[in-house]
């Protein structure tokens, strides 16, 4: 009725109207602009920066992921759920690293809940040139060392969020092998993997799943429990060795 | 003033009535309870009828992560899909033995059924996760009227006989998954000896997704994603 009444005292209302829908609008516009910078369900813009697997980052910095947490205990481990475990392992481990210079960067450092993409998110954010996720398991014996068994793929432009490993798997397959090394060297037994793991599965940089199982004989039995601190320590130890090796090998052109 | 015998006699049939609602209600339940686990009466092994054929397992190890293949000799239906269903049955019992090398509770009961079908399209990226139409997962018992060939499980014969690669399904049951070790090991483990299990004994089957109770399922304990869809050839491990 409005935009058809010829009356004059009525057009600056139209006028006013038309005004705040076209406010209305740009402003509706602006806000739907920002999530096209997220890197998930981002469509494809041609221009869009990427931060491509290609230039060398300024800083070192590790991505610690104490896996599990809050709602989620993970394993049951004899004495304590695997969320405190990791979180244990997590905060030894980013003090050794603190202690060499290396920036850490935590998922969590408390018994909080965070879900899989958001550890992601925290991860990819980071811009690392190592994420390091820490588990526990009763079950097997020694260091179970896992990259992820998404087939390799040059780096794209955009990648599907469930698959962005895919890219970077060459590289967590070097780190991987660098952190065997270090294990090894520590005296500790290691089996080596590559397991599907939604966590690292996300993560855009150089990324390993890290399971701490009791140290066995060969005969099954126990030589050092998940509760042994001297084990934990010589774990944390060995890793923080490792990733010490991987920065200096970041270094060389 | 109520004479004696009928006292005794009212007393008699209260007792026979509340005794009958007894046993009516335990008959209700165990109707119930066989009712919604039909398919537990399914034979989980072969009728003896069907002869004993060579079956290749490959057995986990959590000691050292790797899968050891294993010969068995058993009889094993002639459809596919039992056939599979049998298979890893037999491989889920030897976890579920005393001395296993992969200690996992469950054994054959854990496998409801394993569906056989075609690869929908074999140059499909494989390893993305998928989010297949509802219709690739047929509910137990339900069948996709329009292509029969598609998604005929179990014992139903086959109309067309497929050539190509093909997708196993595997449903495991709530309480296997329920009752699985958490850890990565030991999970990765599980989800690689059956896909290497199938592979060496379907060797047209190439991929395989699991289901749990019929529904997809984020993690098997935990850990080990369960919502893609795994290469079964990328199990078998290389000499
Ligand atoms: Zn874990």
């Amino acid at each position: 009725m409005r935009s058809t009444n010829p009356e004059h005292g009525k057009r600056p209302q139209v006028w006013a109207l038309a005004a705040l829908v076209a406010a209305a609008g740009s402003i509706f516009a602006a806000a739907q602009a920002p999530p096209s910078a997220n890197p998930a369900p981002a469509p494809p813009a041609p221009t869009a920066p990427q931060p491509a697997p290609a230039p060398p980052a300024p800083h070192f910095v590790v991505v610690l992921d104490a896996a599990h947490g809050g709602n989620d205990p993970g394993a049951r481990l004899s004495g304590q759920p695997e969320k405190t475990f990791t979180l244990a392992l997590s905060v030894r481990l980013r003090s050794l690293l603190a202690a060499r210079g290396i920036q850490v960067v935590t998922t969590r450092e408390s018994d909080s809940t965070i879900d899989v993409d958001r550890r992601a998110e925290l991860a990819n954010h980071a811009n690392a040139q190592a994420c390091i996720s820490l588990h526990a398991s009763e079950s097997g014996s020694g260091v179970h060392l896992f990259a992820s068994s998404l087939a390799p793929t040059p780096p794209q432009r955009f990648s599907a969020w469930k698959t962005a490993q895919a890219a970077w798997v060459t590289r967590s397959l070097a780190l991987a092998g660098v952190v065997n090394s270090a294990l090894l060297h520590a005296g500790l037994s290691v089996t080596l993997g590559r397991t599907a793991l939604a966590a690292i599965d996300s993560m855009t940089c150089p990324a390993v799943a890290i399971e701490v199982a009791p140290e066995r004989a060969t005969s099954g039995a126990v030589t050092a429990g998940l509760d042994d601190q001297g084990y934990q320590a010589r774990v944390a130890e060995a890793l923080a060795a490792a990733l010490l090796e991987w920065k200096s090998e970041a270094r060389q052109p | 003033m109520i004479p004696r015998y009928q006292t005794i006699l009212f007393i008699v049939l209260l007792a026979a009535s509340v005794a009958m609602g007894v046993i009516l209600w335990h008959l209700r339940e165990r109707a119930h309870q066989r009712l919604l686990y039909g398919q537990d009466s399914a034979p989980t092994q072969a009728p003896e009828v069907a002869p004993a054929e060579q079956a290749t397992l490959l057995v986990a190890n959590d000691q050292d992560n790797s899968l050891l293949a294993q010969d068995q000799s058993l009889p094993l239906p002639q459809d596919p899909g039992s056939r599979a269903r049998v298979i890893l049955g037999k491989l889920l019992d030897l976890y579920a033995a005393p001395d296993a090398t992969h200690p996992v509770p469950g054994g054959a009961n854990a496998i409801a059924q394993v569906f056989l079908l075609p690869v929908p399209n074999p140059s499909q990226k494989t390893d993305s996760p998928s989010h297949a139409p509802a219709s690739a997962h047929p509910p137990p018992g339900e069948r996709n009227a329009t292509n029969p060939a598609a998604s005929a499980p179990g014992s139903q014969a086959r109309i067309q006989e497929p050539t190509g690669p093909e997708l196993a399904v595997v449903n495991l049951t709530g309480s296997f998954v329920a009752n699985h070790p958490s850890g990565l090991e030991t999970e990765n483990l599980t989800i690689q000896s059956i896909c290497a299990t199938l592979h060496a004994n379907l060797p047209r089957v190439t991929q395989v997704r699991f289901l749990v109770d019929g529904e997809p399922r984020a993690t098997l304990a935990g850990h080990a994603d369960l919502t893609r869809d795994y290469l079964a050839a990328d199990a078998v491990p290389r000499p």
